[in-house]
């Protein structure tokens, strides 16, 4: 059971997620963007930061480094591929998860603990976790609002892909409690599969107590669970 | 041959920037303002003569890194 995380050029939490997914168990490894064989690997992480520079649009110029070709081919076999916050964004640009992601609605940079409520529990993302259940969990984004076409969003609706909401302290989800402006309050997605996930807050930064919340790791063990698991081929 | 490409975003879809500036032209007495969209131009210089073909890989590149097709649109223009 191995997971690799991706270093691209401007990446700035892939040691925070070697370092999470290490303490909860994994063995992870760093791999570089013009890597293209990830066959050893039973599953493959792209951390957050600012991949190329975030030139273009957020995730464009990453979403053809070498290295996702592979990570395709692992979304197509149904092993675990998780995008977190930067990651999330190249997951959508490749076109592995659907949507867009934006500026923020008030055009501010986010960087405070949010809540965020489990949708459902057939991903990789959420296994582990309980429906209703609310986590706390930090953002660390200025393009973190969802968006999509109203066909799209009818269709994440319909499939029930929206893993995880923004919410209050208590699980409420309405507009004021978004804090970026994302369509139908979506934080996480996955796909039709569940073996694709991604979603704009931190886990790999709530894993311990003195970081002020361990929230995160409910989400990280889903993907380990994941790693772990018979795939389904 | 010089190419200018100008990518929207598609109406309906969130764009925070457009909905500040219409908010703040709004304050300035513009009353005749509604929606305001920001966009996005590229310039792109190609070698070649041959204009069509050159319309062509340039829709090509739009399609497949310059605008992303979920959420923006985009048009051509030879400008030299």
């Amino acid at each position: 059971m191995k997971t690799a995380v991706v270093v691209f050029p401007g990446s700035n939490c892939e040691n925070d997620m070697v370092y999470a997914l290490g303490l909860l168990g994994a063995d992870a490894e760093l791999v570089w963007h013009r890597e293209t064989d990830l066959t050893e690997f039973d599953g493959v992480v792209l951390p957050g930061g600012f991949a190329h520079g975030d030139y273009l649009r957020t995730g464009a110029i990453a979403r053809f480094s070498p290295v996702m070709a592979e990570v395709g081919r692992m979304a197509t076999e149904g092993k675990p591929v998780l995008g977190i916050c930067n990651g999330f964004q190249i997951l959508c640009e490749a076109g592995l998860l659907p949507g867009a992601l934006v500026a923020n609605r008030d055009l501010r940079f986010i960087c405070r603990p949010v809540h965020v409520r489990v949708e459902q529990t057939n991903s990789v993302l959420t296994r582990a976790a309980t429906p209703g259940q609310v986590l706390a969990i930090p953002l660390n984004s200025y393009e973190g609002n969802f968006t999509a076409p109203p066909d799209v969003l009818a269709d994440i609706d319909a499939g029930n892909a929206a893993v995880l909401r923004y919410c209050d302290a208590d699980g409420v989800v309405d507009e004021t409690t978004n804090p970026n402006g994302s369509a139908h309050s979506i934080a996480g997605l996955t796909n039709a599969a569940g073996n694709v996930a991604g979603l704009m807050p931190h886990p790999e930064r709530a894993v311990e107590d003195i970081l002020g919340s361990s929230d995160g790791r409910v989400l990280l063990e889903s993907y380990i669970a994941t790693l772990a698991a018979e795939v389904p081929a | 041959m010089r190419f200018r490409v100008n990518i929207t975003r598609n109406e309906g879809l969130s764009d925070p920037e457009g909905v500040e500036t219409a908010r703040a032209l709004a304050d300035l007495g513009y009353d005749e303002v509604g929606e305001v969209h920001f966009g996005r131009t590229i310039t792109l210089e190609l070698s070649g003569e041959d204009a069509a073909a050159a319309t062509a890989r340039v829709t090509e590149m739009c399609r497949r890194l310059l605008a992303n097709p979920v959420i923006e649109d985009y048009t051509i223009e030879e400008i030299e």
